[in-house]
């Protein structure tokens, strides 16, 4: 079965999607994930889920979960140029 | 101005806006197949590549390098796993993956089908093999399929001290006895041209490498990056005092690269073909690796299925 | 105290490791599968590792000048002190499983020993080491039960091997002089062949195995009075530093 793994480093804020693995079971799986993708360093949280239990977006579909992406522009930070002088923006 | 978000960008135009392309996104079959290729072929030599170097985990000559050996190969077990992981997004299945490996029918770097002989080889894979792969992966950190970038990414930050190990093998043999010295030498004699080999046939007869380019699936062409491993890879075979295999090999000031002599293809070919040293030997490890292993997996399914029944029996 | 006792001791422990890492080592890209090989070699590498702090202490007990190396590839079969078990050959993974987990089960209980020892260097390397080999007796009691209570097959191949290895686990909890001299610094081996075997027997009854029958323990290897088998293991792992003597490597 494949899983999808995990990981939220020691002081990490967040699970960060890790890459996948083979396993029988959910049980097997951590376990290997311990070793494939922490090298067993402490502190560690894995999830690991189920790849088929995962439903994902598709991005590629003009749907109403994104805005349009031409006329709204001004919502990126990147659109305004800053100041060099002007810290912490 | 930074492109926002995408979705309507065309397929093309997001790889040449440095946007990743993503699993579920709309792929011409082609790039698709390209890359499910090219990225088990990667995982296929990260697996097949355990091999040589475990030949000689045994025999390590101290307990520190038999540690630092046993890591690297477990590192390559994982740089297996991270590109199968990768192929699967594609919709590749491991277990057909495999197969094709097994059968033959899918290629791995022609580097693996050379012996290890002497401890020596174990030091001129860390050096020149990894020094090859590194200069191939470091480029791919920035290819247009998300997942094989950052499957690349972890992989290279997990390979630094690999090509290091290597040279500090050698480095130390270069130091030591006349015999030892003589072992380096005689390493480096037979892992120079496949090496370089590495690299894949030259650019005028590498088929798939235009479309590639512009699919940002293959970055810097091969022969470009097999003049980069000369150029960087020369100096360091003085500072140990060895000869590289090559009566052409000379500094050319107005090019500002080395020349080189030619590259064997013919024994390049007869390994891709089938016909290297270890194509059979390497093949049938593996063989019967996942022969010998078949009881332990369906163990392993049997019981998962027993406890999933008795859950719902519940 | 005696400093040859502690030596003695330390031998064996170290010996243990590095004689089952060789052995794990031999898995290396033929495991049954790839998430095993890399799990498999990660034991190996932890047990390379506390070798290793048991030989350099037991060298410097010593004090004769002698390193890891010099103790790992200079001595000969019949100064090895590890146990019979360990040096037993990998055979199928049932083989392989039933050896780490008899042994683990005991390293464990060891560790634990160990770590309320009176001596400050054996209780130092006893705590690095015991945390590893909880997950080392969590890894291997899981195969235990996975292939024991798996398929009809798996089930016979670890039934067959559990009764195989038995004879060499007698060795475990016999204590010499060795060991009894020790006194505080060491352990009671003797006392820990109970929660031993209340470990064996509840993986033995989740695995649906049968513990083997009773019989005539095997014994000789911390005396050094080994199988024909480590001959064999040290010729190959002791071949550079035999053929090249004297070299850095």
């Amino acid at each position: 079965m494949l899983f999808e793994i995990f990981i939220r480093s020691q002081h990490g804020l967040a699970h960060k999607h890790v890459g996948s693995l083979h396993a029988p079971d959910a049980a097997m799986a951590l376990a290997n994930a311990r070793d494939v993708y922490t090298r067993r360093h402490e502190g560690v949280s894995i999830w690991v889920v189920p790849s088929a239990a995962i439903t994902a977006s598709s991005p590629g579909n003009k749907e109403p979960l994104f805005e349009p992406a031409n006329n709204k522009v001004y919502r990126h930070p990147g659109f305004y140029d800053i100041p060099p002088e002007v810290k912490n923006l | 101005m930074e492109t926002v978000a995408a979705p309507e960008l065309s397929f093309q135009a997001r790889i040449d806006e440095g946007v990743k392309i993503e699993p579920k996104d709309a792929m011409p079959e082609a790039y698709r197949q390209t890359l499910i290729r090219q990225i088990s072929q990667h995982a296929h030599s990260e697996i097949v590549g355990q091999l040589p170097e475990g030949n000689w985990i045994g025999r390590a000559p101290t307990l520190q390098r038999k540690a630092i050996l046993l890591a690297k190969v477990q590192d390559e077990a994982g740089h297996g796993l991270y590109l199968y992981s990768a192929a699967e997004t594609l919709g590749a299945s491991r277990n057909d993956l495999v197969a094709d490996l097994l059968s033959g029918k899918a290629k791995y770097s022609s580097i693996f089908n050379y012996p290890t002989l002497t401890w020596a080889d174990i030091g001129a894979i860390g050096w020149l093999v990894d020094g090859a792969a590194i200069m191939n992966q470091i480029p791919l950190c920035r290819c247009s399929y998300g997942p094989y970038a950052r499957a690349m990414v972890r992989i290279c930050k997990e390979e630094s001290f690999h090509q290091r190990q290597g040279f500090d093998i050698l480095r130390v043999l270069c130091q030591g006895t006349a015999a030892q010295k003589a072992m380096a030498q005689d390493a480096l004699k037979r892992w120079w041209w496949p090496s370089l080999m590495m690299f894949g046939p030259p650019d005028e007869q590498s088929s798939h490498s235009a479309q590639s380019m512009q699919w940002k699936i293959k970055l810097v062409s091969n022969d470009g990056l097999r003049q980069k491993f000369v150029d960087q890879t020369v100096p360091q075979a003085d500072y140990l005092g060895l000869r590289v295999p090559d009566p052409d090999l000379k500094w050319n000031e107005e090019r500002g690269h080395y020349d080189f002599g030619p590259i064997p293809w013919e024994e390049f070919h007869q390994v891709i073909r089938g016909h290297g040293p270890c194509n059979r030997d390497r093949l049938l490890t593996r063989q019967k690796a996942h022969h010998e292993g078949a009881w332990v997996r369906e163990a392993l399914n049997a019981y998962a299925r027993k406890q999933e029944g008795a859950s719902h029996a519940v | 105290m005696a400093a040859p006792a502690v030596f003695e001791f330390c031998l064996r422990l170290g010996d243990n490791d590095l004689i089952l890492s060789q052995r794990l080592g031999g898995w290396c890209g033929r495991g049954p599968v790839l998430e095993e090989d890399l799990a498999l070699t990660n034991v190996a590498l932890d047990l390379l590792g506390q070798a290793r702090l048991w030989l350099s202490h037991a060298a410097a007990v010593e004090g004769r000048g002698r390193h890891e190396d010099q103790l790992a590839f200079l001595r000969d079969a019949g100064e090895f002190r590890n146990l019979l078990l360990v040096e037993q050959p990998n055979g199928d993974y049932a083989h392989t499983m039933a050896r780490q987990y008899y042994f683990d089960a005991w390293h464990m209980v060891l560790l634990d020993a160990l770590s309320i020892s009176s001596d400050a260097s054996l209780r130092d390397i006893a705590a690095k080491a015991v945390k590893e080999v909880a997950y080392h007796l969590q890894r291997s009691r899981d195969w235990m039960i996975r292939l024991g209570d798996g398929t009809e097959e798996s089930h016979r191949r670890l039934q067959a091997a559990a009764d195989q290895l038995w004879p060499y686990t007698g060795e475990m909890f016999a204590m010499d002089e060795v060991e009894a001299s020790l006194g505080d610094a060491g352990c009671d081996l003797e006392a820990l062949r109970a929660p031993w075997r209340e470990e064996v027997q509840s993986t033995f009854a989740r695995a649906t195995l049968a513990i083997p029958a009773a019989g005539w323990m095997q014994r000789g290897g911390k005396q050094g009075v080994h199988s024909e088998k480590l001959g064999l293991l040290l010729a190959e792992m002791q071949f550079l530093q035999r053929a090249y003597p004297g070299a850095q490597w």
